[in-house]
């Protein structure tokens, strides 16, 4: 790197998300004082009191869109980064907290707050992408933090970040694990799930959750027929379907046909 | 082969395999062979014949694997699990490169230490036919990879005959089995008759006659050899699985326009796991990373699939970008296109792509459906896309 270059400026941002992804970056110890050498941390509230002011020249944006202030928060930041990366399952897909698009918001409000009035949602949780461009989407939940540094690397250089976009039986096999759908009759989301983690689960006997959204070409209509001959009904079917990924478009399109 | 070693042969007991393992792993062989893990049969390090799956065995049928408890003490009563041999030959994963910037300048790591020598514990004969497929591809061509030959011109190669046969099993349709008849040091063909539990061992090469002559071996007669026979015509009478391989290259050239495309890629996943768990599939791709600092650099080689899309990239975008595109590329390079390129089938018959399809897609229906119904090959030729 040429010192006499300005170091590039990398806000972090923050919506409706459980924190899991951007402390991937804090987690990432072995790499850390690396990254804090390559760019400059301008804004991560998460890590440091010092918040310096945009533009910035990557954005790595974490949570879904869930209330009218930050659908407006939103338009702000992306105006303030050059590179918008959208990390982690809320910011791509609207999260775990989507499961609120199939009911109505404001009767769980009502159930839920002692004060309902104080409550201002949208009906929806929605990933960024639906709201302002986004130049990478990471996914996960959480992200992998060799995929976050690698796709900083790849920023920094100027290069295609390697991010896997197949399923995950390819690193399934890759790590040597017994097919637990075969073997043993697992509903398992490998097939139609992206990978990215390393096939953890199967490797300890789990079906996948699908917690890297939907693979590049997901059939999840096969995929279904398959879990109704291991003998899971519609409702378990559509509960596999809806998880942290439940409203990215393949997932969900899936998860209304076992209606 | 030597035609003197090529008929010796003996007969030993159960406790002899044990004998046979550690003998070869004090001459600096790691043994690798089938033990049980995770609900399967697996080729894993095995250190004594308490790692061998004994008594147990399995079901298949398309897209379905079980376990199961034969009743008796066999140490090879079972058929294919959902690995092959590859993974030792040609590993999924393997770092080719590592580099350090130093001084401005890009300085080249040492690699790795040399693999180890293998020693290859119950290999089937449609696997031996598959190892000889990689050789042709990996090292018998204008290229060798010198990865998979590190490995494989060290390799002692114990072949199991099969005694039965998985209903998802073809071999006698490919011609690789189900007797191992050549590729091998010693073949096993395990003898369980009532009382009886033996193991007829015939040398296939001077170091195999070698390691037979180190074990405690009685002399076998015309009778065990019969017996040997007779063991895998049984075998083969179980197999009802066929691929009709007359004509079937040019079949499949022809009916590249077939209907029967579309049916399949209805019901296809596109998830690699066909190709992941082939024994000849040899696909890779080589991945650069580099740190953040962009000190350290290093370059992987993975196994990749023909059903991902960026196995097809090239600028402009993937060619096979719809999934009729890559099941048919799949299909028909392992059963035509394979020949014009290497002589050989890419098929052996071992029926892993049938068994571990999450979906069950068996290509045998599949090629059936295509020579029952042949479409004549249309003029018109497919968009750029691969989307017709």
């Amino acid at each position: 790197m040429n010192s006499k270059r300005r170091k590039p400026r990398i806000g972090v941002f923050k919506f409706a998300s459980c924190d899991g992804c951007q402390l991937s970056l804090l987690d990432a110890e072995d790499e850390l004082l690396d990254v804090a050498a390559a760019v400059d941390i301008a804004y991560f509230p998460e890590a440091s009191r010092a918040m310096l002011k945009g533009p910035y020249d990557i954005g790595l944006v974490e949570g879904s869109i869930t209330t009218h202030h930050d659908a407006g928060r939103i338009q702000k930041v992306r105006k303030q980064c050059r590179t918008l990366i959208t990390i982690g399952a809320c910011a791509t897909a609207g999260g775990i907290q989507a499961l609120r698009n199939w009911v109505d918001t404001a009767e769980y409000v009502r159930a839920v707050y002692a004060t309902p009035k104080y409550i201002r949602t949208l009906s929806l949780s929605t990933p960024i992408a639906e709201h302002v461009p986004v130049d990478f989407e990471l996914r996960g939940c959480p992200i992998n933090k060799n995929h976050l540094l690698e796709v900083i690397s790849a920023a920094l250089i100027g290069r295609k970040p390697n991010i896997p976009t197949y399923s995950v039986c390819v690193e399934c096999k890759r790590r040597g694990n017994v097919c637990i759908a075969v073997a043993q009759g697992v509903a398992c989301l490998g097939p139609v799930t992206q990978a990215g983690c390393g096939a953890i689960c199967p490797a300890y006997g789990r079906g996948c959750y699908g917690c890297y959204g939907p693979m590049e070409t997901p059939n999840t209509a096969a995929l279904t027929d398959q879990f109704r001959i291991l003998g899971n009904d519609g409702s378990q079917i559509r509960r596999a379907y809806r998880g942290f990924n439940a409203w990215a478009w393949e997932f969900r399109k899936a998860g209304e046909e076992c209606e | 082969m030597s035609s003197r070693e090529e008929g010796l042969s003996g007969l030993v007991d159960l406790p002899s395999i044990g004998q046979l393992i550690s003998l070869l792993e004090r001459q600096g062989w790691r043994v690798i062979g089938p033990t049980v893990r995770d609900g399967a049969i697996v080729y894993e390090r095995v250190e004594s014949i308490d790692d061998l799956p004994r008594g147990w065995t399995e079901e298949q049928e398309a897209g379905r694997y079980r376990l199961k408890r034969r009743g008796d003490d066999a140490l090879f009563g079972y058929n294919l699990g959902p690995q092959s041999w590859k993974k030792y030959l040609h590993p999924p994963e393997v770092r080719l490169l590592e580099a350090r910037r130093e001084n401005g300048l890009l300085k080249i790591l040492k690699q790795s230490d040399p693999p180890p020598r293998y020693a290859f514990l119950g290999v089937r004969a449609c696997e031996l036919a598959a190892i000889a497929v990689q050789d042709r591809v990996l090292v018998g061509d204008r290229f060798a990879d010198p990865i998979y030959e590190a490995r494989r011109k060290n390799l002692f190669l114990i072949a199991v005959n099969c005694a039965q046969a998985a209903p998802t099993c073809f071999c006698t349709s490919m011609g690789t089995g189900p007797r191992a008849r050549q590729g091998y040091d010693l073949a096993i063909t395990e003898i369980l008759e009532g009382e009886r539990h033996e193991f007829l061992l015939e040398a296939g090469s001077e170091q195999g006659a070698s390691v037979l002559g180190q074990l405690r071996a009685r002399q076998a007669g015309p009778a065990d050899s019969e017996i040997a026979e007779k063991m895998a015509e049984h075998a083969a009478s179980q197999i009802h699985r066929r691929i009709e391989t007359e004509g079937l290259h040019d079949l499949l050239y022809a009916n590249w326009e077939h209907p029967r495309w579309d049916d399949a890629a209805g019901r296809c996943l596109s998830c690699g796991n066909c190709t992941m768990v082939c024994p000849t599939c040899f696909c890779t791709n080589v991945e650069d990373v580099s740190d953040v600092r962009g000190e350290h650099a290093e370059r992987w080689r993975r196994w990749d699939s023909c059903y991902t899309l960026s196995f097809s990239y090239i600028h402009g975008g993937s060619v096979r970008r719809s999934v009729r595109s890559r099941y048919r590329q799949w299909l028909t390079h392992k059963l035509a296109s394979w020949i014009d390129q290497f002589g050989t089938s890419g098929c052996v018959g071992c029926g892993r792509c049938i068994t571990w399809c999450p979906v069950g897609i068996d290509l045998t229906a599949e090629v059936r459906a295509i020579r029952d119904t042949p479409t004549r090959a249309p003029k018109r030729r497919e968009n750029r896309n691969g989307e017709s």
